[in-house]
């Protein structure tokens, strides 16, 4: 079968404007977690990872009229005009566009600074696809915190079944009160940067991202990273929280592995989901000794970004791709010592080692998780 | 080669009606409220699922549709869930967003993903298997299609629902339907829309 590729990419983060930025500072070990005054919180404030407006204009400006488009909508935008420009060739015609978002423009609601129609998350979509011309009507993905990853899957898909040449899979989510509010009524907001996997943790911090990258068969470099294969599975427990077996996870790594044919210490890193709550991390250690991947070295990038919602999955898959192409591991941010009750070999400090095979797995609300095989393909 | 797929059951609930195979099996007067419609459902058809009413109504319609799609015949535990709306979780949405600022509430907040919907579809049947949940500005064919039809090549289940499952303002439409390879109507666009939107009604 011919497989697809994950070609040109692009982050917009707190972290930096483009992927290179990005990985410069993971390499110089930033994070994206600042303390952010907000009256929802008794310490009158949060740790969060935002993006300034006056930032996102200035960079907006060339392309575009700033006051034209929501946050969010020129964060997705910058994202895909970097893939775009990478790329002056690409038929608009026949590559599908795919969004993957939660909860979209939800900073706009109750606000009248826009029609409320962009509320829509296929409005909001078709008004990013109408400001590049993609000719296909675009695709919204809104599957909780799988669904970055769940939208490459589906760009695979839909070109296999011969729908699309090549997609442009993009997503966004903000930080807004909406979600810190949600969150912190389940308690589940860490007072200081968030630690996943350690025994400090004390739960997550929200943090807000665009990212954008293509999908495709025909990719021209001589190193370039496929997509395998995903597969996704429901716990089948519990809306809110993971199930204690890790069994979604488990089953959905394990059904991925035999699949593809592959032995877990094949692996050489996996990107965890990691948001650093006390029964998230615990389910996925759980699930991750289950599955026989205990001993792969393994982060969680949270600790840099935040938890980015639609977005996390989508970014974690193309800092896995560039760790596959620089044969890099990055260490997981924020980890003092192991808090999980089965150990994993969580990465400590970024160091180099020859990679081929990653493995990225997602878990969300109502009980959807998803594991996804990446590999390295070298043309002779 | 790929295996020939077909479309079996279907259920439609909308205008306050639900509609099994093209057989009307419930109805209420047109100037019905939404949430005494569902509750009538509930009780007509003799459901016994106590988790129903801590429900949002998108949820709530989610369930019941496949609750009547299931009717009598437990599903396959390979039973593959590909649903789509236009709405997302807008109503429920706009529902916590009015306690935010007050009382934020958990149980409210957690029902603000469209894909949640999903989760208690799977609790209730004990389904483990692939989800999906797109948004489109309306009930569109081609997707489901493509989308099952890989599943299915790729033996990532045994058999399908598909559903759109919409709600804003009130306004509600409900289509789900099984796929299978096996027998039934043909799956394709056509067929999938005449299901939807049947002319006779």
């Amino acid at each position: 079968m011919k497989r697809n590729y994950l070609l040109s990419d692009s982050i917009i983060s707190p972290m930096g404007f483009g992927t290179r930025e990005n990985l410069e500072s993971i390499h110089r070990g930033r994070s994206a977690l600042k303390f952010h005054k907000n009256s929802l919180f008794t310490e009158g404030g949060v740790y969060a990872g935002i993006i300034p407006d006056k930032i996102i204009n200035e960079s907006f400006n060339i392309i575009g009229d700033p006051g034209l488009y929501t946050k969010l909508e020129k964060l997705i935008i910058l994202a895909i005009q970097e893939v775009l420009n990478e790329n002056p060739d690409l038929n608009l015609q026949d590559t599908g566009l795919i969004i993957s978002t939660t909860k979209g423009n939800i900073d706009q609601l109750g606000k009248n600074e826009f029609p409320e129609e962009r509320l829509y998350l296929w409005k909001m979509a078709e008004v990013i696809a109408s400001f590049f011309g993609f000719e296909k009507k675009p695709i919204v993905v809104s599957n909780a915190c799988i669904s970055g990853a769940l939208a490459i899957k589906t760009a695979n898909d839909l070109i296999t079944a011969g729908r699309f040449s090549n997609v442009l899979v993009a997503g966004g989510d903000l930080v807004s009160d909406f979600v810190l509010s949600g969150f912190q009524s389940f308690q589940a907001i860490s007072p200081e940067p968030c630690r996943p996997f350690s025994n400090d943790r004390q739960g997550i911090s929200l943090g807000e991202a665009a990212v954008a990258i293509l999908i495709g068969p025909n990719g021209k470099e001589k190193e370039k990273i496929a997509y395998v294969d995903a597969c996704t599975a429901n716990d089948a427990n519990h809306i809110s929280g993971p199930s204690r077996t890790g069994e979604g996870l488990y089953l959905s790594i394990s059904r991925l592995l035999s699949a593809c044919n592959i032995l877990p210490e094949e692996i050489g890193f996996l990107s965890a989901h990691g948001t650093a709550t006390t029964y998230n991390d615990e389910m996925e250690a759980i699930a991750f000794h289950r599955t026989g991947l205990e001993k792969i070295p393994v982060n969680s990038f949270k600790g840099y970004y935040g938890h980015t919602l639609g977005t996390s999955a989508l970014i974690e898959t193309i800092l896995t791709k560039h760790s596959l192409l620089n044969n890099e591991l990055f260490a997981s941010a924020n980890f003092s010592g192991s808090g999980v009750s089965k150990p994993l070999n969580i990465i400590k400090q970024h160091s180099h080692e020859e990679l081929k095979l990653a493995l990225k797995t997602a878990s969300g609300f109502g009980g959807c998780n998803l594991a996804m095989l990446l590999k390295k393909e070298t043309d002779e | 080669m790929s295996k020939q797929l077909f479309i079996q059951d279907s259920v439609i609930i909308r205008n306050g009606k639900v509609i099994v195979n093209g057989q009307i099996i419930h109805e209420i007067d047109a100037d019905h409220k939404l949430s005494s419609f569902l509750k009538s459902i509930y009780k007509k058809q003799n459901f016994k699922y106590p988790k129903f009413f801590k429900m949002d109504s998108l949820s709530k319609l989610g369930y019941l549709a496949s609750e009547i799609l299931f009717k009598n015949k437990e599903p396959e535990p390979e039973t593959a869930l590909v649903f789509s709306n236009a709405a997302s979780s807008l109503d429920t949405d706009e529902a916590y967003a009015e306690t935010m600022n007050d009382f934020p509430s958990p149980s409210v907040f957690v029902y603000t993903l469209p894909n949640i919907m999903l989760g208690e579809i799977s609790i209730r049947f004990q389904l483990r298997s692939e989800n999906i949940f797109l948004i489109n500005e309306e009930f569109d064919p081609g997707y489901y299609i493509d989308y099952s039809k890989v599943l299915f090549e790729e033996g990532k289940a045994s058999k399908i629902v598909c559903g759109w499952v919409d709600l804003h303002n009130s306004d509600y439409d409900v289509f789900l339907c099984q796929i299978s390879p096996g027998e039934g109507y043909d799956l394709n666009e056509e067929e999938l829309k005449k299901l939807y939107l049947p002319t006779h009604e």
